[in-house]
C-alpha cells in the first residue's frame, strides 16, 4: 500500500483528500465523522463576519443534472456561507483540531472587502489552531451581489489587495480560492501570487441554471415560482476545472504556485488527474454529498493501488507529471497522422460510428452488406468521433500511420519529423524551420 | 380444501385459489417508471436498427425507447400504435427472443438485449390506462368493407380501414371477439382480461361494427359479402386441428390442447377447471408448451411434452422450452405416440423412439416407452377449416400476394389462414394492416 501522506504548504495530512468548504464541513458533528471516515483534511464551511449570520432560503436550494439511472452528474446550489454564528464555528473548530492534530483543518473566510473586516476576523481564526485559511473569492450567488465572493474573485486587483492583508495579519498559509466565472483564470491566479498567496484552490462553482420547470416556467430549484442562478459542481464541471488547474500550472508567472484541485473529484482517478496536472491535493464536495463520507475509502485505495502499479512511493512522485505535456494547439505535431480502425470481432454492429461519421463528420465509414462497418482511409481525418460514440471499449481505435506510408486522404507520404502550425506553409506567419 | 397434485385422475381444484392466482400472474411483470427509464437508457439508438428489421410490424423501436427515456411514454405508445395497433398485446405475447430482442446488438454484445417487449408494454399500458384513443378517422369514404374473423389480423385490418375513413363490419363466428388473443394465448401472458379491454379500446376509433356469432360458411356466404361490400378481408385463422394417428386416440382424457387452453382462458374460477395428475402433451410448438405449462400451474403432478423430433427442430423457442422446464415440465425429444392405453379412459401413452435423417424423415428405432397419462393433449398443429370455395390454396392456406390479395378479385386474406409469414400475433397484425392499405388503395383508386 503506497504512502498517501501529503505535505501541502507544510500542512501534513494522511492523504490528499480534503473535503471542500461546503455543507459536509458545516459543523463539528460532520467534521468529526468525516475524519473518522478517513478524510485527510477539511476546509471548514465559509465563515462570515461577526454579527447576525446570513440566512438561507427555506425552500429547495439544489438543482440536479442526471445521467443514466439517476446518476448525479452535476448539482447546482443557491446556498450561502455558514448561517451559524461565528463564535459557534470557531469554538467547534478549536475542539476538532485539538482532537485531530494529524488532520488538516483550514478555515474558509469571506468578509467584506475592507481591511478592518479582515483584520478583525484573522486573529480569532488563528486562535482556533487551524492550519491555514482559504479566502472564498468564488461563491457566484447571493454573496457576490453583496460585493463578496465572486465579486472579489472577478477583479484581480481586489484579490491581490485582500491576499496582502491576510498575509499581513495572519502567519499561517493563505490559500486563495478562485472562481471559474471569469474569462482567463491566469489573471486572478497571478493576482493571488502577487499578493503573496501560498497557494490557490480551484474551482468554486460555475454560474448555472440546471433546468426549468415547464409547468410553472420557473428555473429549478424553484422558490415560490421563482428561481435564481446557482453554482454548478460535481462530475460535470471536472473538465472545466482540469483545464483551469493546468493553465495555472503551466503559466510561467504562476508555475510552481501550489494548487489545491477542486471540481468534480469523484474517484481516485479524478484525483490522480488533478494531481498530475499540478494539484498538490484535491478537495471534494459533491461526491461526498452524493454518496456520503465513505466514498473517500475508494479514493484512498484506488490512488494507492495505482501508485503501487506505477511504482510511485510518494504523491510527490507524480504531482505535476503531466504539466509539460499540456501545450498550445499551435505546437501539436501536424505530422502525426492516424486512421480509425474497427475491430470486426468486437463490433456489435450498432452503426453508431456510421451515423456519426456519415451525418456529422467526414463520410469515412462504409456500411457494407450485413452491417459490416469499415473505415475508408481516403476520407478519414482521424477526428476520433467514432471512437467516442462507439459503445464497445477498444472496438474502434486510432492507428498511427508509420512514417513512409502514404496517407490515402492527402496522398502525401507521412514524415517522421515533428512539424507544427508555426512552421506550416499555410500559416502566413510561419517561420521557416531552421 | 384443495385436492393437491396427487389426487388421482382428472380433478378440479388441485390448488387453492391464492396459489392459482400467484401461478397465473404476469409472466413478465410490468415495469415501474424508474425501471423503464433504466431499461430505456440501455438502448444505443442504432443506425438502421436491426430490431426494427426484425419486427414484423416495423415499429420504430429506437425512437419509441428514446421517447420513454425523455419522459413521454404516451408519445412512445403513439409511435408504436402507428405501426401496430395491437402493440399492447404484442408487447405481452411476442416471442421477442426470436424477433426484435434477438436482433438487438446488446444481445450480440452481452447476451442481454434491451428488453424491448417490456418497454413496449410500459409505453402502451401508460397510454391505454388513460382510456383515450390516439387516432381519429379520416373523412368518410362511404366504402364498406367486410372483415371475417375478429382475431389480431381482422382487428388490425378493421382499425386501419376505419382510420382511413371506410366503414367496416366484422363478422365473427364466436360470441366474443379477439380470436386467439382471447381464446389461445397463455393466461399468464394476457392477465386482467387484457384481450377484451384491448378490443374495446381499439373499437373506440369508431366506424367498426362487430357482429359476433356470425359464421362464414354457416348461413353466411362469401358471395353475399362480396355483393354487399366493396371489399372482403378473410382472417379466420386456423380453426381445425390435426388428428393424432395413434391407437386409442378416442379414449376419455384425450383432447385438443387448443380447447383446453380456450376453456382455461374463459374460466371465471380456475379452481373449477379439471386437470390430470399425469398430463402428456403431444407436439413441439407454442401451443404444446402453453398447454403443458398451464397444466403444471393448475397443479398436475407430472407433465411431459413429447415431441417427435430433436430439440433443435422444436417450434417453441429456447426461451419457451426453458420456461417449461423451470415450471417442472419434462421435455422428451425424438418420441412419437403409437397408442393411448386404458380401459375407456386414458391411463398411459406409449411412445416410440425415432431417429431423424437429414431430410427430416423419421424412422422408429424399435424401442418404445410407456408413461402414465390420464390426460393427453394433442398440440400437433392447426389447419385451415371451412375456407370458402373458389380460393386458391397454397400449402394448406389461402394463397395470397404480398399485399394479401387472394385469387378472387375484391377478396383479401391475412393472418394464420393466409399463406406466408409465421403464425404469430404480430405477423397477423402486420398482414391485416398491410391488406388494409392495399384495400384502401384499391377503393380509392390510388393503387
Ligand atoms: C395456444 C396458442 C398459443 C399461442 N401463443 C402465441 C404467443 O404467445 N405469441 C404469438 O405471437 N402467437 C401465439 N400464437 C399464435 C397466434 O395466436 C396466432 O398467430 C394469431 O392469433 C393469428 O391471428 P388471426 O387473426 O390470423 O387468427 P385467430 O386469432 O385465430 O382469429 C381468427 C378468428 O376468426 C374466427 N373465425 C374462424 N372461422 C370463422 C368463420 N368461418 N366465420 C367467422 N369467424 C371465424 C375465429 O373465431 C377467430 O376469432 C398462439 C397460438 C395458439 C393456438
Ligand atoms: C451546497 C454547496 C455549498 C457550498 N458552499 C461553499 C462555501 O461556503 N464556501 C466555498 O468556498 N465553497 C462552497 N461551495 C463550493 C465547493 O466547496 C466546491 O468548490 C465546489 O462544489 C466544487 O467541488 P465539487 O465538484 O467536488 O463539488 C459549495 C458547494 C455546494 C454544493
Ligand atoms: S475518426 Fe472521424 S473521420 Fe475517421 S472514421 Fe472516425 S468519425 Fe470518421
Amino acid at each position: 500500500m503506497a504512502d498517501l501522506r501529503t505535505d501541502f504548504l507544510g500542512i501534513s495530512s494522511p492523504n490528499p483528500f480534503w473535503l471542500a468548504s461546503a455543507p459536509p464541513t458545516d459543523k463539528e458533528y460532520n467534521v468529526r465523522r468525516a475524519f473518522e471516515a478517513g478524510w485527510g483534511g477539511v476546509v471548514w464551511k465559509t465563515l462570515g463576519a461577526e454579527g447576525p449570520p446570513v440566512v438561507n432560503v427555506n425552500g429547495p436550494r439544489y438543482g440536479v443534472i442526471y445521467g443514466a439511472d439517476r446518476r448525479v452528474l452535476g448539482i447546482n446550489n443557491i446556498e450561502l456561507i455558514t448561517d451559524r454564528p461565528l463564535e459557534t464555528n470557531l469554538e467547534e473548530m478549536a475542539r476538532v483540531k485539538a482532537d485531530y492534530p494529524d488532520r488538516a483543518l483550514i478555515a474558509s473566510i469571506m468578509v467584506p472587502c475592507d481591511e478592518a473586516s479582515w483584520k478583525a476576523i484573522l486573529p480569532r481564526v488563528a486562535e482556533t489552531g487551524c492550519d491555514g485559511i482559504e479566502l472564498n473569492f468564488g461563491c457566484p450567488h447571493g454573496m457576490s451581489e453583496r460585493g463578496m465572493g465572486a465579486a472579489v474573485g472577478q477583479v484581480p486587483e481586489y484579490i491581490e489587495m485582500v491576499t496582502r492583508w491576510c498575509k499581513q495579519y495572519y502567519d499561517r498559509p493563505v490559500i486563495v480560492k478562485l472562481t471559474p466565472n471569469i474569462t482567463d483564470i491566469r489573471h486572478p491566479a497571478r493576482a493571488a501570487r502577487n499578493g503573496g498567496a501560498d497557494a490557490v484552490s480551484l474551482i468554486n462553482t460555475v454560474s448555472s441554471i440546471t433546468s426549468v420547470n415547464l409547468d410553472d416556467f420557473s428555473p429549478e430549484p424553484s422558490i415560490d415560482g421563482k428561481g435564481s442562478h446557482g453554482g454548478y459542481c460535481g462530475p460535470a464541471v471536472k473538465p472545466i476545472a482540469l483545464n483551469m488547474v493546468a493553465e495555472i500550472a503551466r503559466d510561467p508567472e504562476t508555475h510552481g504556485l501550489p494548487i489545491s484541485g477542486i471540481g468534480g473529484v469523484t474517484t481516485w482517478r479524478d484525483a490522480a488527474e488533478f494531481m498530475v496536472l499540478g494539484a498538490g491535493n484535491v478537495q471534494v464536495c459533491t461526491a461526498a454529498m452524493t454518496y456520503g463520507f465513505r466514498v473517500v475509502e475508494e479514493m484512498k485505495r484506488g490512488l494507492s493501488q495505482w501508485m503501487d502499479e506505477k511504482g510511485y512511493t510518494a504523491t510527490s512522485d507524480f504531482i505535476g507529471k503531466a504539466v509539460p505535456n499540456v501545450t498550445d494547439w499551435q505546437y501539436l505535431n501536424l505530422n502525426f497522422v492516424a486512421k480509425a480502425r474497427i475491430d470486426q470481432d468486437s463490433c456489435i454492429k450498432c452503426g453508431r460510428c456510421y451515423a456519426a461519421c456519415e451525418d456529422t463528420s467526414h463520410q469515412a465509414i462504409w456500411m457494407h452488406e450485413d452491417r459490416v462497418f469499415e473505415v475508408n482511409d481516403a476520407e478519414c481525418v482521424a477526428c476520433n468521433l467514432c471512437v467516442d460514440v462507439c459503445p464497445v471499449e477498444n472496438c474502434i481505435t486510432m492507428e498511427r500511420l508509420a512514417p513512409g506510408t502514404v496517407d490515402a486522404r492527402t496522398g502525401k507520404v507521412v514524415v517522421e519529423e515533428y512539424g507544427n502550425w508555426t512552421q506550416h506553409p499555410n500559416n502566413p506567419s510561419a517561420q521557416a524551420a531552421e | 380444501m384443495s385436492q393437491g397434485s396427487m389426487a388421482p385422475g382428472i380433478a378440479a381444484g388441485r390448488l387453492d385459489s391464492a396459489t392459482l392466482a400467484e401461478n397465473f400472474q404476469d409472466l413478465h411483470p410490468p415495469y415501474a417508471p424508474h425501471e423503464a427509464a433504466v431499461a430505456a437508457d440501455r438502448c444505443y439508438f442504432c443506425y438502421d436498427a436491426p430490431c426494427v428489421t426484425a419486427c414484423p410490424t416495423d415499429i420504430d423501436i429506437p425512437l419509441f425507447i428514446r421517447q420513454i427515456s425523455t419522459g413521454q411514454p404516451e408519445a412512445a405508445a403513439q409511435t408504436i400504435f402507428e405501426q401496430n395497433i395491437l402493440g399492447g398485446m404484442c408487447a405481452r405475447v411476442c416471442p421477442t427472443e426470436t424477433l426484435c430482442e434477438e436482433a438487438c446488438v446488446r444481445e450480440a454484445a452481452e447476451g442481454k438485449p434491451v428488453e424491448i417487449g417490456r418497454l413496449q408494454r410500459f409505453a402502451t399500458d401508460t397510454l391505454m390506462a388513460r382510456d383515450v384513443h390516439p387516432f381519429t378517422r379520416a373523412a368518410p369514404t362511404r366504402k364498406r368493407v367486410a372483415v371475417v374473423g375478429a382475431g389480431p389480423a381482422g382487428l388490425a385490418c378493421a382499425h386501419r380501414l376505419a382510420m382511413l375513413g371506410h366503414d367496416v363490419v366484422i363478422h365473427e363466428g364466436r360470441d366474443k371477439a379477439g380470436g386467439l388473443n382471447e381464446f389461445g394465448i397463455a393466461a399468464y401472458k394476457s392477465t386482467n382480461n387484457f384481450a377484451a379491454s384491448e378490443v374495446d379500446w381499439l373499437m373506440q376509433i369508431g366506424g367498426i361494427t362487430m357482429k359476433t356469432g356470425v359464421r362464414l360458411g354457416d348461413g353466411l356466404a362469401l358471395a353475399s359479402l362480396q355483393q354487399e361490400f366493396d371489399a372482403v378481408f378473410l382472417s379466420v385463422g386456423l380453426a381445425g386441428v390435426n388428428a393424432l394417428r395413434a391407437d386409442g386416440d378416442d379414449k376419455d382424457g384425450v383432447g385438443d390442447a387448443v380447447d383446453f387452453i380456450a376453456d382455461l382462458r374463459q374460466a371465471d374460477d380456475l379452481t373449477t377447471l379439471p386437470v390430470g395428475r399425469d398430463v402428456v402433451v403431444i407436439g413441439g410448438g407454442m401451443t404444446a408448451i402453453d398447454a403443458a405449462v398451464q397444466s403444471r400451474l393448475l397443479g398436475a403432478e407430472n407433465v411431459t411434452v413429447a415431441y417427435r423430433r430433436s430439440r433443435a427442430r422444436m417450434g417453441a423457442s429456447r426461451f419457451e422450452q426453458d420456461l417449461a422446464a423451470s415450471k417442472g415440465v419434462k421435455l422428451m425429444f425424438n418420441v412419437q405416440p403409437v397408442a393411448v392405453h386404458g380401459n375407456g379412459a386414458a391411463r398411459e401413452v406409449e411412445l416410440a423412439y425415432t431417429v431423424e435423417d437429414g431430410d427430416g424423415a423419421l424412422t422408429p428405432t424399435g424401442e418404445t416407452v410407456r408413461i402414465k397419462a390420464d390426460q393427453v393433449w394433442r398440440a400437433i398443429g392447426q389447419t385451415l377449416q371451412g375456407s370458402p370455395d373458389g380460393l386458391d390454396i397454397d400449402g394448406g392456406k389461402i394463397a395470397v400476394s404480398e399485399a394479401g390479395r387472394t385469387s378472387l378479385h375484391g377478396v383479401w386474406a391475412g393472418g394464420d389462414c393466409a399463406s406466408g409469414g409465421d403464425d404469430l400475433t404480430v405477423t397477423a397484425v402486420a398482414e391485416g394492416r398491410d391488406a388494409a392499405m392495399d384495400i384502401h388503395a384499391r377503393l380509392t383508386n390510388t393503387g
